[in-house]
């Protein structure tokens, strides 16, 4: 069956094509963050490369949970996972950090594809415990097998590659390195959420009866959103270790999952750019704060709970609702 | 002319409340059918066992011939079978157009192909025919949670024709809608099978857009069925008076 006829042409009607404001913002946001380090010492500028990682594991999150609306408390545990094989495939095998790039994000996609199952048959908290001890379990499994992984003494040593005959050594050139594979991650994201396949994520999130009816092969998007986001855990976590230069269990507990699940809700659940206004305020605000001593923390805490109970929907869910707002304003007065 | 659907002595227990009770029918292309019973009936639970949202406890389901009984939805729905919910199904946060354009999408080539293919997959222009023709023009670009009630339940019709489907199963497509969008919804309807040659089954209470719309009126009372015919036939029927209709 065929549209139905109508009357009217409607080329005319069909919507005009924009320059997507969260497009720019990336490439913008490169832009500044290229050149932000000049002037700031390595403390800094690794402060900057250290937000730019979060953020990577956090549009991860942000997918499985934001979008596709699955719950996982399990982040960590993939960002572990390619921490992990990325530093034993460079430093015991001597495979290029590329090739470890790739295949982390490879393991963590079948990982993630292989936990994604649980949450065909459980939804919503239950399907949070099911992730809550798959990410203890690998904790576990990173702390016990010193053979592999070092256990507590961890992995030292972890070298950070070269691009193209450019050594990356500096904090510097590394931090822009680091810029580089944000945006491409970034730009990838951006279109997989504006493809098909976003739409059926969101729609998977709103309402799975619904979109099961309209065609939408919900169990094949749930393994996606899951087996996607885990793979961005897995590419942070495949920068995060040449960027430390050495890696030990602690950065990739439950305590950590929870922490990137509070950067994706507080940047704002849903949103392109939440993860990027969620990692700031999870690593970069913190160190803002230090100027207070021993209180940073609870400053932290309290601007953090504030945000939570003034706006659920996360940072970008206000400037969103500020911007509609001054539109309703602005269109009003003309 | 093998009919589009054939539903043999289906079943479906809660426990030990048969909601349905050994019901059969068929419905043949272009028709209209009118499925009608008082509240718990089990016209819904019949719907959603046709669908494959419920397991039947027993009985058998064809779509063409072919057996459909237990087939997921999603798979059914690819296989030309839409429908629309008894309850608001709409996705609010997205706009009517790309409501539309998610209702019609999965029916555009392989899912590999779609993550790599226009981002409207190629369904931008029949969202905007759809919008045209349910008369939603100017909420296009509306996140579809803004409308009101009565629009959502144009933009609900609406979503389940963007695929164009061989059968499409309603339920209650006119509860909660004020008069002049529930002639405007039973227009679009007669058109769309007038025009297309779609195949309905509709289940509704309200009785003048049952009788007015429907070819073929089935009455179900305590998960069986107590009547079939014409409008006038179960109009004039005894039992359907007695049973659902009243004097």
């Amino acid at each position: 069956m065929s549209a139905p006829a109508v009357q009217n042409s409607t080329a005319s009607r069909l919507p005009a094509r924009r320059i997507d404001a969260a497009l720019v913002a990336l490439v913008l946001g490169a832009v500044i963050l290229w050149f932000a380090p000049v002037g700031m010492g390595r403390y800094g500028t690794y402060v900057l490369s250290l937000w730019l990682v979060m953020s990577i594991g956090v549009m991860g999150l942000n997918l499985t949970l934001g979008y596709a609306g699955q719950s996982s408390l399990a982040q960590a545990a993939f960002t572990g996972l390619g921490a992990y094989a990325t530093a034993i495939l460079t430093t015991k095998y001597g495979v290029s950090w590329y090739a470890a790039f790739a295949l982390s994000g490879l393991l963590t996609f079948a990982v993630g594809l292989l936990l994604g199952f649980p949450a065909l048959r459980v939804r919503t908290h239950y399907l949070a415990f099911v992730t809550l001890a798959f990410s203890t379990l690998i904790w576990l499994l990173i702390r016990n097998e010193q053979w592999l992984t070092g256990g507590v003494y961890g992995i030292s040593n972890i070298n950070r590659p070269d691009f193209f005959g450019i050594k990356l050594f500096g904090a510097l050139e590394f931090h822009r390195f680091v810029v580089v594979v944000t945006l491409i991650l970034s730009l990838k994201l951006w279109w997989l959420v504006r493809s098909p396949w976003g739409r059926a994520f969101t729609a998977l999130r709103e309402n799975p009866v619904r979109a099961a009816s309209l065609g939408i092969d919900t169990r094949a998007y749930t393994l996606l959103a899951f087996a996607i986001g885990s793979a961005y855990g897995g590419f942070a976590g495949s920068l995060y270790a040449p960027l430390v230069e050495f890696i030990d269990p602690s950065p990739f507990s439950l305590s950590q999952s929870l922490f990137l699940l509070l950067m994706v809700v507080a940047g704002g659940s849903g949103y392109l750019l939440g993860p990027f206004v969620g990692a700031l305020l999870g690593v970069v605000l913190p160190e803002w704060l230090r100027f207070a001593g021993s209180l940073y923390l609870i400053i932290f805490a309290t601007i953090v709970l504030a945000l939570l109970v003034i706006c659920p929907q996360g940072v970008c869910g206000l400037i969103e609702r500020g911007w509609n707002a001054l539109r309703r304003k602005t269109g009003g007065a003309r | 002319m093998s009919p589009v659907l054939e539903v043999h002595d289906l079943h479906k227990a809660f426990g030990g409340i048969k909601a349905v009770n050994g019901v059969s029918f068929s419905v043949q292309e272009g028709e209209i059918l009118g499925i009608i019973g008082p509240n718990g009936c089990g016209k819904s639970t019949l719907f959603n066992c046709i669908l494959g949202q419920l397991e039947p406890s027993q009985g058998a389901v064809k779509l063409d011939g072919l057996d459909v009984t237990n087939m997921r939805p999603s798979a059914l729905n690819r296989l030309g079978v839409s429908r629309t919910f008894q309850l608001l199904q709409v996705f609010p946060e997205l706009s009517v157009r790309e409501n539309l354009i998610l209702a019609g999408q999965e029916h555009q080539g392989s899912m590999l192909g779609r993550l790599f293919g226009a981002s409207d997959a190629g369904l931008s222009e029949k969202a905007e025919q759809m919008i045209g023709f349910f008369k939603l023009g100017h909420l296009a670009d509306a996140k579809a949670g803004g409308l009101s009630y009565g629009q959502q339940k144009l933009l609900d019709a609406a979503m389940a024709f963007m695929a164009g489907p061989r059968l499409v199963l309603l339920d209650e497509p006119a509860g909660g809608v004020n008069l002049t969008m529930l002639g405007d919804l039973k227009e679009r309807l007669r058109a769309i099978n007038a025009e297309q040659g779609a195949t309905f089954v509709v289940i509704e209470h309200n009785m003048d857009f049952v009788m007015s719309l429907c070819t073929r009126v089935i009455v179900l009372a305590e998960g069986k069925v107590l009547a079939e015919g014409t409008p006038a036939e179960v109009r004039a029927n005894p039992a359907v008076i007695e049973a659902y209709l009243g004097h």
